[in-house]
């Protein structure tokens, strides 16, 4: 099992109190709330965090991109990882994704890529994501074309990194008469590219075609879900007739390590709580813009009358499966379980989340390397053979 | 006033019709929110006028045609469809996103026109006219800010939400976004060619409007310098919708007027 280390670097010293009226933290939420000196502190402490990754024997070291928000400070992940590639020597480095959609000029993309995997001397994953519903808001961004937009950007950026320009692209969204990269990816044919996901079919099979093979990353979800999920990329692969390999399969989930569960949830509680019920709350108006999911997915929400909205507390968010808390011996037990029972070969953990401080953060991130983390890895030979996954 | 429906095919599309009355024909081209209902100001009109509601492609039970990407292609569809249907001389009366539409038309070609009464017209961008964003107002707020009198959206809130009715908004919510998300109810090039308008037009505002204010009358005034400016008291966005009565008297108004 290949074990990395996702960082959403949220804006952890957000004032809640004075914020609390506001509907979400995404798009609207005033920028006088963000203080840079406090951001500069962040930012210095995150990229320590993340290089201790490294040092503490994760294979990988992932980060993300979201705009106009306190849910993470990385409008730009490029700036983050090109940081990394210059404090950091042997882990990859995963961008967990670009959001395609939001560039009009999504060339730049591949070449921003391309520079980071040659600087890294071949480190580099690439992650594609349509970005969520809010940041159409944010960029203006048409939602009724995002599909359209995600797959054309796809296209463009898969032959310019593989074939020899210059070459003409013409889309119906993008246009170009001279594509020609420098320079070119340094591995090849291209950087692995992988799909974060909240889980839809049509992802799923874009990401499953045997064309494609990519990774597929199911992100913080209830462990029914991620389990429902990746047994679709099975199926969908086997449809198109081949066995996916669990390198293919991926899962992104929020830890934490304690001495015992009741104390872990007592420290961690707190600030996953912000992070579930404040950093990532929206108005179902700024999840969903017309067009961004399938019209049967937003139907059934529709018509459901729940509110997807709603507030999740740490303790039902452990029953469910969409944290993983409790004593060393608990967290490991959890995550061997998950792993015997739906198959992923990559775990990618988030140990910090929300507003949880640098000591929790250390401490848990000790305890995940130290008591956690060699297990995984003795018995997840024993469930996929190692060498078939690793990266 | 009965109304009968039909379907109409035209540029690979089917789309729905609905004719009640007898007289010069009017032409209604509905906003955001389609035209699955016969309104009380439809049947109004009827009385005096044969009135054509049409749902716009990816509206309603019309179909969703791969070509529909804008409003230009809407526009150009609607150049067809009366061309189809042979329409001369007809009163195109026109409602929010449904006015932007028109615009679009007549500034192509408006001879089958003869006279354009629109309402709340989405479509050009008025420096320092603070719009509203219907794409971000959250549940019922919707429903809610397109009124001053929310006895209106009381009963249609009351309505049940069924797979159908549910299938309809979601998709007259998509093309709407695909017309209307980026830029923001507009085109930046359609003020350029509103002087090609000599159409005798009537401007009809609600002075309350939360989409967009009624200053937006007054800016299309300036754009089309022979359209005569009806703002509605205490009305919001939609005044065929809220004061049907007095919206079907205006618009007779200006036809008597021609």
């Amino acid at each position: 099992m290949n074990i990395l280390l996702f960082h959403l670097m949220p804006y952890a010293d957000l004032d809640l109190e004075a914020t609390k009226d506001y509907p979400t933290v995404w798009t609207t939420l005033p920028n006088s709330f963000y203080d840079p000196k406090k951001g500069h502190a962040l930012y210095k402490r995150y990229l320590d965090e993340l290089v201790l990754g490294e040092t503490m024997g994760f294979d990988g070291v992932c980060v993300n991109e979201h705009h106009q928000t306190a849910y993470g400070m990385m409008p730009s992940p490029i700036v983050i990882a090109s940081a990394l590639t210059q404090r950091t020597t042997r882990v990859k480095i995963a961008i967990l994704g670009s959001a395609l959609p939001l560039r009009n000029h999504p060339l730049t993309i591949a070449e921003e890529h391309a520079m980071i995997d040659n600087i890294s001397g071949g480190r580099l994953i690439s992650g594609f994501v349509r970005g969520i519903g809010a940041e159409y808001h944010t960029f203006g961004v048409n939602p009724a074309f995002s599909h359209e937009r995600f797959h054309e950007a796809h296209d463009l950026i898969v032959r310019a990194w593989t074939e020899t320009g210059p070459f003409e692209f013409h889309g119906k969204h993008y246009h170009f008469e001279y594509v020609n990269l420098w320079p070119r990816p340094y591995q090849q044919p291209h950087p692995p590219i992988w799909i974060p996901s909240q889980g839809s079919r049509e992802t799923i099979e874009f990401a499953a075609d045997p064309a494609h093979k990519y990774t597929y990353l199911q992100t913080f979800s209830p462990i029914k879900t991620v389990g429902r999920y990746l047994q679709m990329y099975r199926d969908a692969a086997r449809q198109m007739g081949y066995t996916a390999s669990p390198r293919q399969l991926g899962w992104a989930s929020m830890v934490y390590v304690g001495d015992t569960d009741e104390s872990a949830l007592r420290e961690a509680g707190p600030h996953f709580e912000v992070f579930r019920n404040r950093f990532l709350k929206k108005p179902v108006e700024m999840l969903l813009p017309p067009g961004y999911s399938s019209r049967e997915s937003m139907k059934a929400i529709a018509l459901a009358k729940t509110d997807i909205t709603g507030t999740v507390d740490a303790k039902r968010a452990v029953d469910m499966g969409m944290f993983v808390c409790g004593s060393a011996k608990t967290v490991r037990e959890t995550l061997l379980r998950y792993a015997k029972e739906i198959g992923f070969g990559n775990l990618l953990t988030m140990l910090q989340f929300g507003t949880l401080p640098a000591d929790l953060t250390l401490r848990n991130m000790q305890r995940f390397a130290e008591d956690v983390m060699p297990h995984l890895r003795k018995a997840s030979k024993e469930i996929y053979g190692e060498e078939a996954i690793a990266l | 006033m009965a109304f009968k429906q039909e379907t109409l095919a035209l540029s690979g599309c089917s789309i729905t019709l609905k004719r009640g009355g007898a007289g010069q024909p009017l032409l209604f081209l509905h906003g955001a929110s389609g035209a699955s209902a016969i309104l009380p100001f439809m049947e109004d009109l009827a009385q005096d006028f044969e009135v054509l509601v049409p749902e716009h492609p990816g509206f309603g039970a019309s179909d969703e045609p791969v070509w529909l990407d804008n409003i230009h292609d809407l526009a150009y569809f609607y150049l067809g469809f009366m061309e189809k249907l042979d329409l001369r001389e007809v009163l195109v009366v026109v409602a929010s996103i449904g006015g932007w539409l028109a615009l679009e038309i007549a500034i192509r070609n408006a001879t089958r026109m003869r006279a354009l009464s629109v309402v709340g017209a989405s479509g050009i961008h008025v420096p320092g006219l603070k719009k509203g964003d219907p794409f971000m107002w959250v549940g019922e707020a919707k429903m809610r800010n397109l009124f001053v009198d929310q006895t209106v959206p009381d009963r249609l809130l009351a309505q049940e939400a069924t797979p159908e009715n549910t299938e309809v908004a979601l998709k007259n919510q998509f093309t709407t976004a695909k017309l209307a998300w980026e830029p923001r109810l507009y085109d930046p090039n359609l003020h350029k060619w509103l002087h090609r308008i000599t159409l005798p037009t009537q401007i009809i505002w609600g002075e309350n409007d939360q989409v967009l204010p009624a200053g937006y009358a007054v800016a299309y005034r300036k754009l089309i310098p022979q359209a005569r400016v009806d703002i509605v008291p205490q009305c919001g966005h939609l005044p065929h919708v809220e004061k049907p009565g007095l919206f079907a008297k205006l618009v007779r108004e200006f036809a008597g007027s021609l």
